[in-house]
């Protein structure tokens, strides 16, 4: 193992132990045919480490019923995980309050949530909203129907060569029609870390309220609302080591509080009459239905799991293991990487030339590494660096130099198969 | 997983590099897009036609070597069958990339190298764009063929 941590002395409470946290990941030992599976698309999703996978299977053996509606003793178990759930995310957000957190099932119902509700309640013929190039399309397209609907206008901030965000763009398009500002934290096809804190003083100097999207952010680095100073954030339990169908939007209360809500049904009201219904206050006015208690309480060891090992260890790690990553890849022929902002984290994404990215995906899979290759969901950026699709290699805290040295020797492999 | 060189046989690297029949078709009779949504696969096929055969086909576009190594056979393929016999071409080639089991029909010829795909369903979508572009050509179908 040639272990990137140990090329540096450094304290070691803030060195991630390398082969400890592989251990807490099973499918980290499964093969791919006859070779051991590298894994490198965690910005797709992270895989769980046991923790989690036990958290869930507790609570179906031992903890399953409904919440919020049984008097028994079970669904007060179940629903005191639930609420718990909350508070944990509300802890690792830095949120002031749980109720500040609304579970939804993903990212994307995040911002389609405040789309639906703020945005659709606020926004008018003429208005704006200011995105960037660099937003997925989850970002992108709710969006792009709320201001179809509303005859409203999408605005959107470009970006540098390197993929950096054009803060002096973003100042012109902030105009007194503006609603809103929707932006990525960190980009899933570039690695750029977003200044979201100054993105939102912009903003807020002009009253625009901030939503980000911070679906890669919340596993590399830490995230604390308040110091963001951001209105809404929106993150998806399946990358944050967290199972699938599960995600979380922190809002800002008194934002939460004026909001209409999102879908009508169960749990989301206090009373109903054929008169007049009168809503559950926040946040189970926005969750209606019978929503995925196991998910949240598996969310709720998720990111126990990550404040366990702790921010400064894992962002050491996961910075080291970036440069070490882009040196190897820059040194292989032919290759550009698409991406290249200096505050960047975590992700890989690289062309070569004369071999198109999903022949690398194919050839490097053979070797058992495990790339996404595409456009990510992030079609504009592919148009902004006129490539049709980048090969994309993303790493997590459980990603190592071996991985990075499998990821090279197969790209060598793509050369002897293309010349 | 099956080797690598079924994939990509020499004759498929080597359309890949060197694409026949590639570039804009001047009066051509029909004309139809493809695109692969999952891969960023672009396909444009324009064809002529004279009392029902294709005479001339050309693609232009971008694709990985596996989508552009099929259209460039596929118009090589093609070319002075008439319609009827391209659409049952079409057909014996999805059977090839797609039915584990099926024998390689002869009447395929060089075609055949594409056999391998079948042992990589990601990737029999970029096999067969070219063809399902082909048909909205040959059909006049002006929507944009997409493989999603
Ligand atoms: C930046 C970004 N935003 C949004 C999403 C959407 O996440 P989900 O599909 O879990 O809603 C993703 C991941 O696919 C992402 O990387």
């Amino acid at each position: 193992m040639t272990g990137v941590a140990r090329t540096e002395s450094e304290d070691s409470a803030h060195v991630l132990d390398e082969t400890r946290i592989r251990e807490q990941f099973p499918i980290l030992t499964s093969m791919v045919g006859d070779r051991p599976l590298v894994y490198l698309d965690n910005a797709a999703t992270t895989q769980k480490p046991r923790v989690v996978l036990d958290r869930l299977s507790r609570y179906y053996a031992a903890e399953n019923a409904n919440i919020h509606r049984g008097v028994y003793q079970l669904s007060q178990v179940a629903t005191d995980a639930y609420e718990g759930a909350r508070a944990k995310v509300a802890r690792f957000l830095h949120a002031s309050d749980p109720s500040e957190i609304v579970f939804t099932r993903n990212a994307t119902e995040g911002i389609n949530l405040v789309a639906q509700t703020f945005g659709r309640s606020t926004l008018g013929a003429g208005d704006e909203v200011v995105i960037s190039t660099m937003e997925h399309h989850s970002n992108i397209v709710p969006w792009q129907l709320l201001c179809e609907e509303k005859g409203a206008t999408l605005k959107v901030v470009p970006i540098s060569d390197q993929g950096e965000l054009d803060l002096d763009e973003l100042d012109v398009l902030l105009g007194p029609r503006t609603k809103l500002v929707s932006i990525v934290h960190m980009s899933n096809s570039l690695g750029t870390v977003n200044p979201v804190r100054e993105v939102v003083e912009r903003a807020h100097a002009r009253n625009v309220p901030v939503l980000v999207d911070g679906s890669q952010a919340a596993y590399h680095m830490k995230v604390d609302v308040r110091a963001l100073g951001c209105d809404f954030y929106v993150v998806t339990g399946h990358k944050l080591y967290g199972p699938t169908g599960i995600g979380a939007l922190y809002g800002r209360r008194t934002l939460l509080d004026a909001m209409p809500p999102y879908q009508g049904g169960g749990d989301m009201i206090s009373s109903v009459t054929f008169d007049k219904t009168t809503y559950n206050e926040v946040p189970h006015k926005f969750e209606a239905g019978t929503p995925h208690i196991a998910g949240a309480i598996g969310l709720g060891a998720a990111v126990d799991f990550m404040t366990s090992i702790g921010f400064e260890p894992i962002v050491a790690h996961e910075r080291r293991l970036l440069e070490y990553a882009t040196n190897a890849l820059t040194a292989v022929p032919g290759l550009r990487l698409i991406g290249t902002a200096p505050q960047k984290a975590s992700i890989l994404s690289f062309v070569l030339d004369g071999v198109h990215a999903h022949d690398i995906g194919t050839i490097v899979d053979t070797e058992g590494v495990a790339i996404r290759t595409g456009h990510h969901c992030t079609q504009p950026v592919m148009d902004r660096f006129g490539v049709p699709a980048t090969a994309r290699a993303s790493l997590a805290m459980y990603n190592n130099a071996d991985d990075i040295d499998r990821l090279v020797g197969a790209l060598t492999k793509v050369r002897e198969v293309f010349g | 997983m099956s080797d690598l060189r079924d994939l990509y046989q020499e004759v498929i690297l080597d359309h890949n590099r060197s694409p026949r029949n590639f570039g804009p078709l001047e009066g051509a009779d029909l004309k139809a897009d493809g695109h692969n949504p999952l891969c960023g696969d672009k396909i444009s096929i324009a064809v002529k036609v004279e009392d029902g055969v294709l005479t001339d086909v050309r693609f232009e576009g971008s694709g990985c070597a596996i989508s552009k190594a099929s259209a460039s056979l596929m118009t090589e393929g093609v070319k002075g069958k008439s319609l009827d016999e391209a659409r049952a071409m079409f057909e014996r080639f999805r059977q090839l990339v797609t039915d584990q089991n099926a024998l390689v029909d002869p009447s395929l010829g060089k075609l055949a190298v594409f056999a391998g795909v079948r042992d990589y369903p990601a990737r029999v979508k970029c096999a067969i764009l070219a063809w399902h572009t082909l048909r909205a050509a040959v059909d006049d179908n002006h929507d944009i063929v997409s493989t999603e």
